[in-house]
């Protein structure tokens, strides 16, 4: 309970300030945001694609770690947890690329450009279809918690390659890319002004608190139909 | 000492011998040998239709290279685990062998079978295509070699999912190409590399990818075969 009203009310205000504050040429009061050359208003995407695009990998994470603990306790619930998680993840991927895709149309110029991290939000967005195809091909209820918790590990430790590793060796076009004058590296140098930043990180934990509720009335709603389908 | 020594030969042994139990019965029928051969002669002659005689650049050429082997690789190597579910045989193999033992000898199977398949489509590529030139042959000796080596041991472990599920045969290419498309990418590159004519130590990259690749995929293999494998 006190989790909804605080989550409401934080993205309230961040989808507020994150469309509402203007953005000047030269920043006088604390509410403005520096305009960026080039970016000018859709540097506003960075509010809302970014937090997605994060939470589409955590909850890649979390499928993982639940699928681990299904392997070592064969707690059916955790299976269910593992595939909401991948459920959310899914649609935060989707929502990332296309949101993504939109946005490089007027500022890269076309939709898709194979940047690396383009590359591997694609690969994301494959193995959440592969994953769900497994689930849908086996009927056995054990069988296909294990099967597909044992996929998504796998998933795990070869994706790194392409989320982490490779935007950070190859050219591209998003920032933190081999090439960038701020420099390459797991942590990008932020150039965001103070405010701009403020808004920023709130929104990540609102998009992660969005998350966990979502993941949890998922699971809520799994285990009922769990404990209340006839048994055979 | 003496009798840790002898488990560990005792489980080599029972790889080999699942290894060659597998060729023997693959000696027998032919089925995935020939679904290679044909799949490679395949889509190296619609290749060649579709260019009609006209030559492509030599990156498009290196790439088409790759897809030939993946999807050759996805019409044959997951037949050792499918063999075991079709023929009902799989209770038996783990009644007797210990997993890993069991995992290992599909792993070289698969291996031998793998490099075959590499190397049948690496010559005819080589014969029919006109464009395709490798001016490094040690890059591409290299890449062709890990290239081979990690394409196996990824496409052992899916099929070893995939023989536990209903549709075996559409679902294989679904869940190997995302777990595949590192390795792919990078050998896609490397080979590029090696057609370019650029210096050994331009493609240390690529082969530091590779080599991790291939030690990460077995190592999480062996670790998550039992669960897969055990019912």
């Amino acid at each position: 309970m006190t989790l909804r009203i605080v989550l409401g009310v934080l993205l309230t205000l961040v989808i507020v300030a994150a469309l509402g504050l203007p953005i000047v040429q030269q920043p006088q009061h604390w509410y403005e945001f520096p305009s960026i050359p080039g970016l000018e208003e859709k540097a506003r995407i960075i509010f809302f694609h970014v937090p997605t695009a994060w939470l589409s990998v955590m909850a890649f994470v979390t499928s993982m770690i639940y699928g681990i603990r299904y392997l070592r306790r064969k707690d059916p619930i955790d299976d269910l947890t593992s595939a909401s998680a991948a459920g959310l993840g899914l649609l935060f991927c989707v929502l990332a690329t296309v949101t993504g895709a939109v946005w490089a149309k007027f500022n890269w110029g076309s939709y898709w450009n194979w940047d690396p991290r383009e590359t591997s939000i694609f690969v994301l967005l494959l193995i959440y279809g592969a994953y769900f195809s497994l689930r849908a091909a086996v009927e056995v209820e054990e069988k296909r918690a294990t099967l597909s918790s044992v996929y998504s590990i796998i998933a795990a430790v070869t994706v790194p390659f392409f989320v982490f590793i490779m935007p950070r060796i190859m050219t591209g076009l998003h920032p933190g890319a081999k090439g960038d004058p701020d420099g390459a590296g797991p942590v990008i140098e932020f150039k965001m002004s103070p405010n701009m930043r403020v808004v920023f990180f709130s929104s990540l934990i609102a998009f992660t608190l969005l998350f966990l509720w979502m993941l949890s009335l998922r699971v809520r709603i799994a285990r009922l139909e769990y404990h209340h389908q006839p048994k055979g | 000492m003496s009798a840790h020594e002898s488990t560990t030969l005792r489980w080599i042994r029972a790889a080999v011998a699942v290894f060659l139990k597998d060729w023997r019965s693959e000696l027998r029928t032919r089925y995935a040998m020939s679904a290679l051969v044909m799949f490679v002669v395949t889509t190296i002659s619609i290749i060649l239709f579709s260019l009609g005689g006209e030559g492509a650049s030599p990156e498009v050429l290196a790439g088409m290279l790759w897809v030939v082997i993946f999807f050759a690789a996805m019409s044959g190597l997951s037949r050792t685990f499918v063999m075991e579910e079709e023929r009902g045989t799989g209770m038996t193999l783990q009644l007797l062998t210990p997993p890993g033992a069991v995992f290992a000898g599909k792993l070289l199977f698969n291996l031998v079978l793998g490099a075959g398949l590499t190397l049948l489509t690496v010559v005819l590529y080589a014969f029919f295509i006109n464009g395709f030139i490798v001016r490094t042959l040690s890059i591409f000796l290299i890449t062709i070699t890990l290239g081979s080596i990690g394409l196996a041991a990824a496409s052992t472990i899916i099929a070893a999912i995939i023989a536990r599920a209903n549709t075996k045969g559409t679902l294989y290419p679904v869940l190997s190409f995302p777990i595949l498309l590192p390795l792919l990418m990078t050998v896609i590159n490397a080979t590029r590399l090696a057609s370019d004519g650029a210096p050994l130590g331009e493609a240390t990259g690529e082969f530091q990818i590779l080599i991790s690749y291939i030690v990460v995929v077995i190592t999480v293999s062996i670790m998550l075969f039992e669960y897969i494998w055990k019912d």
